[in-house]
C-alpha cells in the first residue's frame, strides 16, 4: 500500500457503446497509462460497460474555478432568448 | 446450431476407449483452472491494491467459469450419475490430475504473478491451438477461454516487466519467485499417455510443440523485464498423473469442506 500513493491518479472514461460518446465514471491509482487502462477495465467494465476506455492524468485537467461560478455561470440565468424557442417550427417538420 | 435435431449425449460418436480418454484428458485441463482459479481466489480482500484485488478477482472468475464448462463435459462423457459439482468437491487428491504448478501457494504478489505468467503462455498457446480441435465441445470452450486466456497473458505479462525492471525489492522478489516455481514449468508440456494418443488421434494439440513458442514469449518477457531465463533446471512432475506435492490436501480441504460436511448442500 505504501506505494499507492507514489502512483498517480488517473480519471477514467467510458464509451458504453458505439456511437455514444466517453463519458467520465471514476478515478484509479496507475502507475502509467498501460496500467491504468488495465485497471480501469478491471474495475470499470466486469460488467459490460464499455467498448471503449479513455483515461487521462488527472493533473492534466484543468477544472474551472467553484469560487468564480457566480461569474462564470450566474450571467446565463436571465438570457432564455439563447434558447432556440422563440421561432414557430412549422406544422411540417414532424421531429425537432 | 440446429434446432431441428436433438442433440446427441456427449461423446457418443467415440469408442468407449476414446471417451475415457477424453474424459481424462477433459479433468486435466478442469483440475488445472479449477485449482489455479482457487489460488487466486485466495487474494481476494489482501490484493497489494483495489485494481489488482479486482483483477485476480476477475481471472479467478474466467478460470472457475472455464472450470465449469469442462467438468459439465466430462460428466457427459462419463454418462454416470455424477455431476460438475461431484466432480469438483468430492474426488481425491490422488485423482486431480492438475500439474504442479497451479497448487503451488501464493506466495508474495511477485510469486503469484510468476506462476501465473508461466502458466498464461501455456494456457494461451493451448487454447488457441484447441480451437481447431474437432471435437466440438472442446474446441467451443477453448475459443470462449482463449479470449480471457489472452488478457491474462497480456496482464501477467505487464506484471513481470514492471516487477522485474522496478524497484531492487520487487527484482528481489521475482528472483526468489523464479527459485521455487521454475522448476514446475516443464511439467506443462510434459504429455501423460492419455494426451499422447489423444494427439496423435488429432484431437488435442500436442502440447510438446507448444514449448518453443512458449520459451520465445518469456524470453521476450524476461529480456524487457531484465531477467535471465535460467538455464539446467530439473523439472519436477507428477502432478497429471495424481502425484501432487502436500499443498493440494490443504486446498481441496478448504474448498471440499462444505461438500463433505454437508453433502448435497446448496444455496
Amino acid at each position: 500500500m505504501s506505494q499507492q500513493k507514489d502512483w498517480p491518479l488517473w480519471e477514467v472514461f467510458i464509451r458504453s457503446k458505439q456511437g455514444l460518446d466517453h463519458k467520465h465514471v471514476g478515478s484509479l491509482h496507475a502507475a502509467d497509462a498501460e496500467m491504468a487502462i488495465q485497471n480501469a477495465r478491471d474495475v470499470y467494465t466486469r460488467r459490460m460497460e464499455g467498448v471503449s476506455i479513455w483515461v487521462v492524468e488527472s493533473k492534466h485537467i484543468h477544472a474551472s474555478n467553484p469560487d468564480e461560478a457566480a461569474a462564470f455561470f450566474d450571467p446565463a440565468n436571465d438570457k432564455v432568448y439563447r434558447h432556440p424557442t422563440f421561432y414557430e417550427v412549422p406544422a411540417e417538420i414532424k421531429n425537432m | 446450431m440446429d434446432l431441428h435435431h436433438t442433440p446427441t449425449p456427449a461423446g457418443q460418436e467415440y469408442l468407449p476407449e476414446k471417451r475415457a480418454l477424453l474424459l481424462d484428458y477433459t479433468l486435466q485441463l478442469a483440475d488445472t483452472s479449477l485449482i489455479l482459479g482457487h489460488r487466486l481466489s485466495e487474494w481476494c480482500g489482501h490484493g497489494p491494491i483495489l485494481e489488482q484485488d479486482l483483477a485476480m478477482a476477475n481471472i479467478a472468475l474466467d478460470l472457475i467459469g472455464e472450470t465449469r464448462s469442462l467438468y459439465q463435459y466430462a460428466a457427459e462423457l462419463e454418462g454416470q450419475s455424477r455431476t460438475e459439482d461431484d466432480l469438483a468437491y468430492l474426488r481425491e487428491a490422488v485423482h486431480y490430475k492438475n500439474p504442479l504448478l497451479v497448487e503451488q501457494p501464493n506466495g508474495d504478489f511477485a510469486h503469484t504473478i510468476l506462476r501465473q505468467f508461466l502458466f498464461d503462455g501455456y494456457h494461451f498457446l493451448l487454447l488457441q491451438q484447441l480451437q481447431n480441435s474437432p471435437d466440438q465441445r472442446l474446441a467451443a470452450i477453448a475459443a470462449k477461454s482463449f479470449k480471457e486466456a489472452s488478457y491474462h497473458l497480456k496482464w501477467s505479462s505487464e506484471w513481470v516487466i514492471r516487477l522485474g525492471d522496478g524497484t531492487e525489492e520487487s527484482k528481489a522478489r521475482l528472483l526468489k519467485a523464479m527459485d521455487h516455481l521454475w522448476m514446475f514449468s516443464g511439467e506443462l508440456f510434459l504429455m501423460t499417455e492419455t494426451e499422447q494418443q489423444l494427439a496423435q488421434a488429432g484431437i488435442i494439440p500436442d502440447s510438446a510443440s507448444l514449448l518453443p513458442q512458449w520459451e520465445a514469449h518469456v524470453a521476450k518477457v524476461f529480456a524487457e523485464a531484465t531477467l535471465e531465463v535460467p538455464q539446467n533446471v530439473f523439472m519436477q512432475k507428477g502432478g497429471k498423473i495424481g502425484r501432487h506435492s502436500e499443498h493440494l490436501g490443504y486446498i481441496l480441504t478448504e474448498l471440499q469442506y462444505l461438500q463433505r460436511a454437508y453433502p448435497g448442500l446448496e444455496w
